[in-house]
């Protein structure tokens, strides 16, 4: 059996450093194993999140080797063990201690967000390709990588002002939903910050459910908003009106 | 009162945020309580998103002669006749309305040609019964949930573990619990609690279980008095993944089967034709969990230790769109391409039939005030649970629990805290940081592990049995011991010396109701009572606990009523 070098931040919100641990490579391991090893034989304080151990639950994100990955999805096999393999925190959010961040702005993000109303008089009767269509946006396992990616929180920090590419999926995955009834176009354009995305798609590269967040979910949203708010005619329309 | 710990009051507290624990905190909050829900994880991390195959309701969108009868029909021998026939007539009646329900808050499932909701095969399923979305109906039910739980308002603690329940004179008055973050420590005030913590399987070694399944629920249940029931049954799902090792025991969906996969040894033989000629690979979960194991122990198995199990069969784009996440793990974690050859996969620990003892229409326990729903409960199941079953279970007896536990809350007055027992859970919880013991509790949890799998596992003696009880005294003596480094700021060594002791007293229960049920009935198999006893399906295994020592009672199946012993009779298939 080999041995690779994990260099794991150790640290909490105010100070840290990586620390270099050895563990054994079993064929087919992921990083998240390692980390297991080393929480279960060196370190057992050794923080860190996770669940299925299966792609599903989003909970195991980190930055290995300088890219954001589920750690339960990363092969050891695939990186090379010549030399240490970096694991850090997610950095767009703060630190708790080692691994694991303070997440809990996206849970708040998610509380402004009007959930599914069924418009009103439906029967129920849906297509295969309209589910087809929204399941894209909707086998999203928020493991917040497109969050930690996104240059508008990673560089700015601009949380309270933008929403970021987890909730514009989810709000795509509401709004193309077939038998929606709400309007979100406003929400997007004052709360959300819809506008302060310029679609440079960092999001959708590190997706591992692999959306195409920023041309299916994003680009749709902002032609909906520049729809309802800046189109000519209806701004016309409205001034007339006098709304 | 000292002030090392903050305090919060609700109606109606709920621990656990999956299925069950979300389904009863909709149901209380509609029934005007305060509701709280705690969780260990993040919100929509619970298990219940790994649910994969479908939720079983006999909606009769595909095959138009299902009813709630034969869905009834199937529950009851899936679990051999071991079930509450209340509950499993509950289970077969309400599920589609909780499907329905599910669909009106947002949830999107996968159609049939006419738009209605399209439903899968699945085994012992007579017709095809499951509502699905793809390969990843957990996920959809969790998030139409949590989504409208947060909207509606519910009080969430993420993060959250409850290790003591409070009681007064008997009845349910609170919980201590501590923020996994931080280390610090809340108790919660409540009138009615919900347990719906789910299962048990992160005491075996090869299991589809989170880090989560460390059988909490059950175990605060059984402190507080509560009684447990039929622990023996524990489901190991035929299908968990063999190779590479890292990966063994992750979960390959029964959908696999369900969409046309064929099981074969390493000659190629398709050996469910003689175990279950009739249903072959869509027989019930504990016959093909045997049968795998069977094949593997008699030479037949695969180069890992395993079965094939083949879809490659059907069209690649079928296989793709069908079972999309089964493409990706295996393609991801095991470098095989499930469209072109077959995967390997065996027996894993997967659920447990076994819980906290209720009533049928409360979802009560025995302890007032404290109620159970989803797999954390014991009786819908039997002594075997069927595929899909499962997700409604945790509909239908959620909301049941939810409505059950908002009423009770109603009807009665304040609880009073008593803190001399709060004093007693934080000494309980910190002792830790005050062992000197030189091992740590993943040692202690690895050696569980192995006992658990290898004396207390699909197949089971007495022998075995009654060694695996003196190993689990030695381990709890080891884990009481167990010391704890670094700080209280989220420390998993110190999280694992408490889940370490719910595996331990729950692997107990489940290692003493199996050495008492001497025949073999659906998923519990002695190899020494082969046979079905009719005696033993007149009678529950219950565990209690007395003079603070584990008892084990029987108690007697309460009698099915005439019409539904004809419901049963009328189909001899």
């Amino acid at each position: 059996m080999s041995e690779a070098t994990l260099r794991v931040f150790r640290g909490d919100s105010n100070s840290g450093q990586t620390v270099d641990y050895p563990v054994p490579v079993a064929p087919g391991m992921v990083v998240l194993d390692a980390l297991h090893y080393v929480q279960g034989h060196l370190v057992p304080d050794l923080a860190v999140r996770w669940n299925c151990k299966a792609g599903k639950c989003g909970s195991c994100s980190a930055e290995v080797n300088g890219r954001p990955r589920l750690t339960c999805k990363t092969r050891m096999d695939d990186l090379p063990q010549d030399q240490p393999i970096t694991v850090l925190p997610m950095k767009s959010f703060p630190r708790i201690k080692d691994l694991v961040t303070d997440v809990s702005w996206n849970y708040r993000v998610n509380r402004k967000i009007p959930a599914f109303e069924p418009r009103p008089g439906t029967n129920w009767k849906i297509s295969q390709l309209d589910v087809d269509r929204v399941q894209e946006f909707r086998k999203c396992i928020e493991c917040f990588l497109c969050q930690n990616v996104c240059h508008v929180l990673r560089e700015h920090d601009m949380k309270e002002q933008f929403a970021g590419p987890r909730f514009f999926v989810r709000v795509a995955g509401l709004d193309m939903h077939p038998l929606d009834g709400r309007n979100r176009a406003a929400l997007l354009k004052n709360e959300l910050g819809l506008g302060l995305c310029n679609i440079t798609k960092c999001c959708t590269e590190v997706c591992p459910e692999e959306i195409h967040i920023t041309d299916n979910a994003i680009i749709p949203l902002k032609e909906r908003v520049v729809d309802e708010f800046y189109d000519p005619l209806t701004m016309l329309f409205r001034k007339i009106r006098g709304k | 009162m000292t002030a090392n710990y903050e305090t919060r009051e609700h109606d109606v507290l709920i621990i656990g945020a999956g299925g069950a624990g979300l389904r009863a905190s909709l149901e209380a909050l509609a029934q005007g309580a305060s509701v709280g829900v705690v969780c260990k994880s993040l919100l929509g991390k619970a298990h219940t998103v790994m649910a994969e195959g479908g939720i079983a309701a006999a909606m009769a969108n595909v095959d138009t002669a299902d009813n709630w009868k034969t869905h009834f029909r199937d529950t009851m021998r899936g679990g051999k006749l071991l079930n509450n026939w209340r509950m499993a007539q509950l289970h077969a009646q309400e599920s589609p309305d909780r499907v329905r329900e599910l669909e009106q808050w947002g949830a999107l499932f996968d159609r049939t040609e006419t738009g209605d909701i399209l439903q899968r095969a699945f085994g012992g399923h007579t017709f095809k019964r499951l509502c699905h979305v793809g390969d990843r109906t957990g996920l959809e039910m969790i998030r139409t949930l949590q989504d409208r739980g947060v909207q509606q308002g519910i009080d969430v603690y993420m993060e959250c573990t409850v290790t003591r329940l409070l009681t007064d004179g008997g009845r349910v008055a609170g919980a201590f619990a501590y923020w996994r973050e931080s280390g610090r420590l809340i108790v919660f005030k409540a009138k009615s609690i919900v347990i719906a913590t789910g299962g048990i399987g992160k005491a075996w070694r090869v299991t589809s279980n989170s880090w989560e399944y460390t059988g909490d629920g059950m175990a605060l249940a059984y402190e507080a008095g509560a009684e447990l029931m039929d622990m023996e049954f524990v489901q190991f799902h035929p299908t968990g993944m063999v190779w590479p090792p890292g990966v063994q025991g992750i979960l390959v969906t029964e959908a696999v089967r369900g969409e046309g996969g064929i099981l074969r040894n390493k000659l190629g033989e398709r050996f469910m034709e003689k175990y279950d000629p009739k249903r072959m690979e869509l027989s019930t979960r504990d016959v093909v969990a045997r049968s795998i194991y069977t094949e593997v122990k008699e030479g037949r198995g695969t180069e890992h230790g395993g079965a094939y199990l083949d879809i490659s069969q059907k069209p690649a784009e079928y296989v793709k769109k069908k079972l999309p996440s089964m493409y990706h793990q295996f393609k991801e974690l095991a470098d095989v391409d499930i469209t072109k050859g077959p995967m390997e996969v065996g027996p894993t620990c997967h659920y447990v039939m076994g819980g906290i003892r209720v009533g049928a229409e409360t979802a009560e326990s025995t302890v007032p005030g404290l109620f159970a729903a989803g797999e954390a409960a014991a009786g819908l199941h039997g002594a075997n649970r069927l595929g899909g079953n499962s997700l409604s279970d945790l509909l239908v007896f959620g909301r049941r629990a939810g409505l059950a536990a908002a009423q009770h809350a109603k009807q009665v007055s304040a609880p009073s805290i008593d803190t001399a027992q709060i004093e007693q859970s934080e000494r309980e919880l910190l002792a830790p940081f005050s062992n000197t013991g030189v091992e740590s509790p993943y040692a202690v949890h690895r050696d569980l592990q192995e006992v658990m799998q290898n004396l207390v596992g699909i197949f089971r003696a007495e022998e075995d049995l009654k060694k695996a009880l003196v190993e689990l005294g030695k381990l709890k003596a080891r884990a009481a011991k167990a010391g704890v480094e670094g700080s209280r700021l989220f420390n998993p060594g110190w999280h694992l010396s408490y889940d370490l002791k719910s595996m331990l007293t729950i692997s107990e229960a489940v290692t003493h109701s199996a050495l008492a049920r001497k025949e073999s009935r659906g998923a519990h198999s002695r190899i020494d009572f082969p046979n079905l006893d009719s005696l033993w399906e007149k009678k529950q295994n219950i565990i209690v606990r007395e003079n603070g020592a584990m008892q084990r009672r029987e108690n007697p199946v309460e009698e099915m009523p005439a019409e539904l012993k004809q419901v049963l009779a009328e189909d001899k298939s």
